[in-house]
């Protein structure tokens, strides 16, 4: 079996720092009553944070190319739904 | 004629066919919630004021303790993989238990949370949400709706985590039975550090039957490692809905 790489614990413990500096820092963007952009940022790093678990947390960054490939399906799927519904409501 | 000796039966095992398997079934779950985020998202936009101000309700410091005690869960079930991956079983065993205690800690500030909503009359079809604006009655539909789905994945998860805890912690007990001796040497080598235990005996002991028993500490094996790390992956994903649902819900105020 081929041994699958893991991250030292010190790198995990950064990932978790990169977290709740970002978990921080949408708190207080939110706080700041941005209206429009608020809610634009506060997706925008639910991204970068979702993005770093899935990353390095659940391994992506050590997995086969066909894991990332299945990940792109799933996402893209869920953003056709998204996008269409949207166009349905908008245009109704 | 010569006669090839049978291996012992070796299970093949599909570590990486068993992360696959799971991801599957992760995106399965990113759909289900998917779709709530995609009712809320319509709703959101059909109902923008409504939304803003029922939102108000949420106690955000709530909300951000419990994303923070999420996302420190997801960090300790990575090291308790880390660990198990370097044959620390103790570490491992310690991170697990840190990863439950957190979700459990979750489901009691999510507990005292609902108590809140329910005690100002905020539950599903309650009467004051009924003569409320639509918008709010709606935004608390998919406020329970999407927080309660995600607090059932949190106690599966917890059960997940506590049967795997069970499986790392627990040292199998080994039994070795030897004999009747047929010298009056007994050298047994199954020792787990490699220590050869030995008995020189006399003439009487060639007749007994010699049965030790002692805690096996052998190593995890990877079947072990492998069901670590799915139920890892299923935690994190619980993580990564959080970490979504937690702006469109307390942070839109």
């Amino acid at each position: 079996m081929k041994e699958q790489q893991s991250l030292s614990y010190g790198s995990y413990v950064l990932v978790w720092l990169a977290l709740v500096v970002l978990t921080s820092v949408t708190v207080t963007i939110a706080g700041m009553h941005l209206g429009a952009l608020s809610i634009a940022t506060a997706i925008f790093i639910a991204l970068i944070k979702g993005s770093l678990v899935v990353y390095y947390f659940m391994n992506l960054k050590n997995e086969d190319v066909m894991f990332r490939v299945m990940l792109l399906v799933a996402l893209v799927t869920l953003t056709v739904i998204m996008v269409f519904t949207f166009f349905d409501i908008s245009f109704r | 004629m010569s006669v090839q000796a049978a291996s012992p039966a070796t299970h093949h095992k599909d570590h990486t066919g068993a992360r696959i398997g799971m991801w599957l079934f992760l995106f399965t779950e990113i759909l289900l919630f998917g779709g709530l985020f995609l009712l809320y998202s319509v709703y959101r936009s059909t109902f923008p004021e409504d939304f803003h101000y029922a939102a108000t309700h949420l106690d955000t410091l709530v909300g951000t303790a419990n994303t923070l005690i999420l996302l420190t869960s997801s960090l300790t079930v990575v090291l308790a993989i880390a660990a198990l991956r370097r044959n620390n079983r103790k570490l491992c065993t310690i991170m697990l238990s840190v990863t439950i205690l957190a979700g459990l800690l979750f489901m009691v500030n999510k507990y005292f949370e609902w108590h809140h909503k329910f005690d100002i009359g905020l539950y599903p079809n309650s009467k004051e949400l009924l003569r409320r604006a639509p918008g709010e009655n709606l935004f608390y539909g998919l406020y329970f709706a999407m927080t309660g789905i995600h607090a059932l994945h949190v106690i599966i998860g917890l059960g997940v985590l506590s049967v795997m805890l069970w499986i790392v912690a627990h040292k199998p007990k080994k039994t070795i039975t030897v004999g009747p001796l047929q010298s009056d040497r007994l050298s047994l080598v199954e020792d787990q550090r490699g220590a050869v235990w030995t008995h020189e005996g006399e003439g009487e002991i060639a007749e007994a039957v010699v049965t030790l028993v002692y805690k096996s500490n052998e190593e995890i094996n990877d079947d072990t490692w492998s069901k670590l790390e799915n139920s890892g992956l299923y935690w994190h994903l619980v993580d990564v809905i959080w970490i979504f649902l937690f702006p469109l819900l307390y942070l839109i105020t």
